[in-house]
């Protein structure tokens, strides 16, 4: 708009534009990164907030035995090497697993990586009374170490590792476990909030400074033992941004260039603004946890009919394109996804169903959260569920909470929460164990695992049994795959949708590969000038 | 005075006391667990057992209560359950944040509350009045939380003239106030947060006026010739204890901080540091936090009682 130059606003423009040209230019190469969670990570090993500390500070300060294979973004991903070259199954003990450890690789405190380091890692997740042990580690470690019996250092490269019971998924949990540098905490007498300001680990990224609450600064690793995954940006910073209008607002203005999860309403204008928006699939499920125990979904009848009255095209369009439909547990690019039974949307079919169980009206009492970790938009989806179950003859009822009360029902299981026939949350699938085998094996049950409802099945405990006992990756996709079918047949959840994890970065951002993952690789990202 | 000052001080030690305690209370009464933040869903009990009485929360709450309160007095908040730091530093870092929003927010708040209120005072029942209360009635209605995102789009997404977040460029550990790269974070903020206590100030001083306006003194001022300033001086100065006593409550909302607005912003202030605290069910920050809040809420209207009874000497008489 022309305007005269005499104008106020022009003075003001002008005045303005002045004070900007007076500012440093921002520094090349800087990845500048707006995550969802609202504090920093911790970087003292396992990082908390979820995943999404893992995938910024977990994986880029430290390494794991075995990692996940983030390079692509046309298959999901699945285990590579880590700091352990390769591992196998004792042939005489099929409890007993043999790590290889790679040579030549460094902390960034410049101490050689060996045998040693993982033995005092492990100690310091599990054995009280070691020096190292540090009680927020020991409790962010639980889920990793439930069948873990014990490790012992066959030779300064190799370790082996003993389990409780046979698992011939146990890689999948030694994965999630970054190794910390022990001469930096030895150094640092075990003080680990020092230790927390200077952080030394193996991976791609080097501590460079962080204001706790607000950012954290890397550099990168020139020394990477990975050549392939050496940054191609000079720096790395995070801010946690958690309300998502400021992240997009933050994105137009250039304060950062890569943001995390962008709510699916601001897409077109991002794309209007010429900012890149991605997505992919992941394993990820936005599901309702049943009462198998007790009400109307103890009866199978009950949970078909729900599943059949739900029109997951509706969800898909409120997310606007960035959800897919889900029919079982898990997406249909996993390899063990099958042909599982396919609930299509079907009013008349639910009804008949709710008709035959004779649950009329059929009253649910769901929890939900307002928010949390992978919570996706969960006000408005579940509105649009309960209008669709009630439509069919259901009468939900909910019980809306914050996060960390829903988490309270999480872990005291329907024992404690014998009256809620559900709760809505999403699941990280990550592995078949956590996806498949942990809410619905019996071993699994509430309160000490992740099978909320107490499902029970003959069939799902034989194969269980069958997929621990069975080392050829072959035959066990087999038995994994009949596992989920049989999930989908038992309507073990409410399946809704799987999230499409959207990103979104200025078009300085190159290189970029959207890994079907929960992790995903910075190092690949180039910074246009 | 020294008495009063006194009575005062003593007076605002069980205030102190009453608020840790109610805090204290309600942190525990509210559904979540303290250990929420540290332990995964699925840990077993022997983990949990650990993991409680590693942070005291294996004790019944009044020894937790009680040993806090020890290490309180000796200067130990304690260490904070999500980033492990001690909460003191936590605390008195965050705190000095929010100050600096307050430094700027309430200055401009007290300015404008109390221009606009004077000007609709001085000219009750006209239309620059209804105008006047009227800006001041939006000032209060409008939520700042709104005020903060439209004022994020109109100047940081679309015109680009202002940052969007955060503070300073490096983090607030390298902010300066007088560098402009710095100062530019502090404007959205302030002035969403000025908003609210703009409005409740101008209708508090624009009431204060118009009745003391309306007093046999004020005709016999203007009976005896003075101008309509140096009346509004008279009026102003009489009007003034009731108009600091909600310049010391609204000082006392923003060192609380806001926990919309600095979260908008990403502000690492007091009501970003509570908030998070509380979704954490971080008990040892949201305890440590709100002692100290309480006892700069508290000093703050110490001062306003003071600074009163400087002005007008009736209330330490009261």
């Amino acid at each position: 708009m022309p305007r005269s130059s005499n104008s106020l606003p022009a003075v003001f423009a002008a005045i303005m534009a002045c004070w900007l040209a007076a500012m440093p230019a921002a520094a090349q190469g800087v990845l500048t990164v707006a995550m969802t969670a609202g504090d920093l990570p911790t970087d003292t090993g396992i990082p908390d907030q979820g995943f999404e500390g893992l995938r910024f500070v977990g994986w880029t300060l430290y390494d794991a035995l075995v990692e996940w294979d983030l390079s692509r973004g046309n298959a999901v991903s699945d285990l590579k090497p880590g700091l352990a070259t390769d591992w196998h199954i004792d042939p005489a003990d099929p409890r007993r697993w043999i790590f290889s450890l790679r040579h030549g690789v460094r902390f960034h405190d410049g101490c050689a990586f060996t045998a040693d380091d993982v033995l005092w890692n492990f100690a310091r997740f599990n054995d009280p009374a070691s020096p190292q042990f540090y009680p927020p580690q020991y409790a962010a470690a639980r889920q990793y170490f439930v069948n873990y019996d014990g490790i012992e250092k066959i030779d300064d490269f190799t370790i082996a590792i003993r389990t409780k019971q046979v698992e011939s998924l146990f890689p999948y949990a030694m994965s999630y476990v970054p190794l910390i540098g022990r001469c930096r905490a030895q150094a640092l007498h075990y003080d680990w909030t020092a230790y927390a300001d200077a952080p030394s680990g193996t991976g791609p990224y080097r501590f460079l400074r962080m204001v706790p609450h607000e950012r954290m600064e890397f550099t990168a690793n020139k020394d990477y033992w990975d050549p392939d995954r050496v940054p191609r940006q000079d720096r790395l910073v995070l801010l946690p941004m958690p309300e998502p209008a400021t992240r997009v607002a933050a994105l137009l203005a250039g304060q950062v260039n890569f943001i995390e999860a962008p709510p699916p309403d601001a897409v077109e204008v991002l794309k209007r603004r010429g900012v890149h928006v991605v997505s992919n699939d992941y394993p990820h499920s936005w599901v309702y946890t049943l009462n198998f125990t007790k009400g109307p979904f103890a009866d199978l009848r009950i949970r078909q009919a729900a599943n059949y009255a739900i029109d997951r095209a509706q969800f898909v369009a409120l997310l606007h394109g960035l959800a897919t439909e889900e029919y079982a547990q898990i997406p249909p690019t996993l390899p063990y996804y099958g042909h599982p039974r396919r609930y299509d949307y079907d009013p008349a079919k639910a009804k008949a169903l709710l008709t035959e169980a004779g649950c009329s009206p059929c009253v649910l009492h769901l929890a939900m959260s307002t928010s949390g970790s992978g919570q996706m938009q969960p006000l408005p989806m579940n509105e649009l569920l309960k209008s669709q179950l009630d439509a069919v003859g259901f009468q939900v009822d909910f019980q809306v909470m914050d996060w960390n009360a829903l988490i309270q029902i999480l872990r005291g299981g329907v024992g404690k929460y014998p009256d809620l026939d559900g709760w809505n949350g999403a699941r990280a699938l990550m592995d078949p164990a956590n996806a498949i085998i942990k809410p619905v094996g019996r071993e699994f049950w509430s309160p000490f695992g992740m099978n909320w409802g107490h499902y029970s099945s003959a069939e799902a405990e034989e194969l269980i049994r069958r997929i621990d006992g069975e080392f050829d990756p072959d035959k066990r996709l087999i038995l994994l795959t009949r596992l989920n079918e049989l999930e989908s047949e038992d309507a073990t959840s409410l399946f809704v949708v799987h999230d499409m994890e959207p990103r979104a970065f200025s078009a300085k951002v190159e290189g970029y590969v959207e890994a079907q993952s929960w992790f995903q690789d910075l190092t690949r990202i180039r910074i246009a000038p | 005075m020294l008495k009063f000052l006194l009575f005062r001080l003593i007076y605002a030690v069980p205030i102190v006391l009453g608020v840790s305690i109610v805090c204290f209370s309600l942190v525990h009464i509210a559904p979540g667990s303290p250990l929420q933040s540290v332990l995964p869903p699925d840990a077993s009990p022997e983990a949990a057992a650990l993991i409680a009485h590693a942070y005291g929360f294996d004790q019944p709450l009044p020894m937790q209560y009680l040993l806090w309160l020890l290490h309180v007095l000796q200067g130990d908040l304690g260490l904070s359950i999500a980033s492990h730091r001690p909460v003191a530093q936590e605390v008195l870092g965050s705190l000095s944040n929010t100050l600096l929003l307050a430094e700027f927010a309430v200055p401009l708040a007290v300015l404008l509350g109390c221009g606009l209120g004077a000007a609709a005072g001085s000219s009750a029942g006209t239309s620059l009045d209804r105008v006047l209360t009227g800006i001041a009635v939006t000032g209060i209605s409008l939520p700042s939380y709104w005020l903060a995102i439209i004022m994020v789009m109109l100047f940081s997404t679309e015109l680009m003239l202002l940052p969007v977040t955060g503070m300073g460029s490096a983090g607030s550990t390298d902010f300066h106030v007088w560098r402009w790269a710095d100062a530019r974070y502090l404007i959205l903020p302030v002035v969403s947060l000025s908003l609210i206590p703009i409005g409740i100030i101008a209708r508090t001083t624009r009431a204060a006026v118009a009745e003391i306006r309306r007093m046999d003194f004020v005709l016999t001022l203007r009976a005896k010739g003075l101008g309509e300033i140096a009346i509004l001086r008279h009026v102003l100065k009489n009007a003034l204890p009731p108009i600091l006593a909600v310049i010391g409550l609204q000082f006392g909302y923003l060192v609380g901080g806001s926990i919309l607005v600095e979260t908008i912003f990403t502000w690492p202030g007091t009501g970003s540091l509570l908030g998070k605290a509380i979704i954490n069910r971080d008990i040892p920050t949201v305890q440590g936090a709100m002692l100290v809040l309480s006892v700069v809420f508290v000093i703050t209207n110490l001062l306003i009682d003071l600074l009163q009874s400087a002005i007008d000497p009736r209330i330490r008489r009261g």
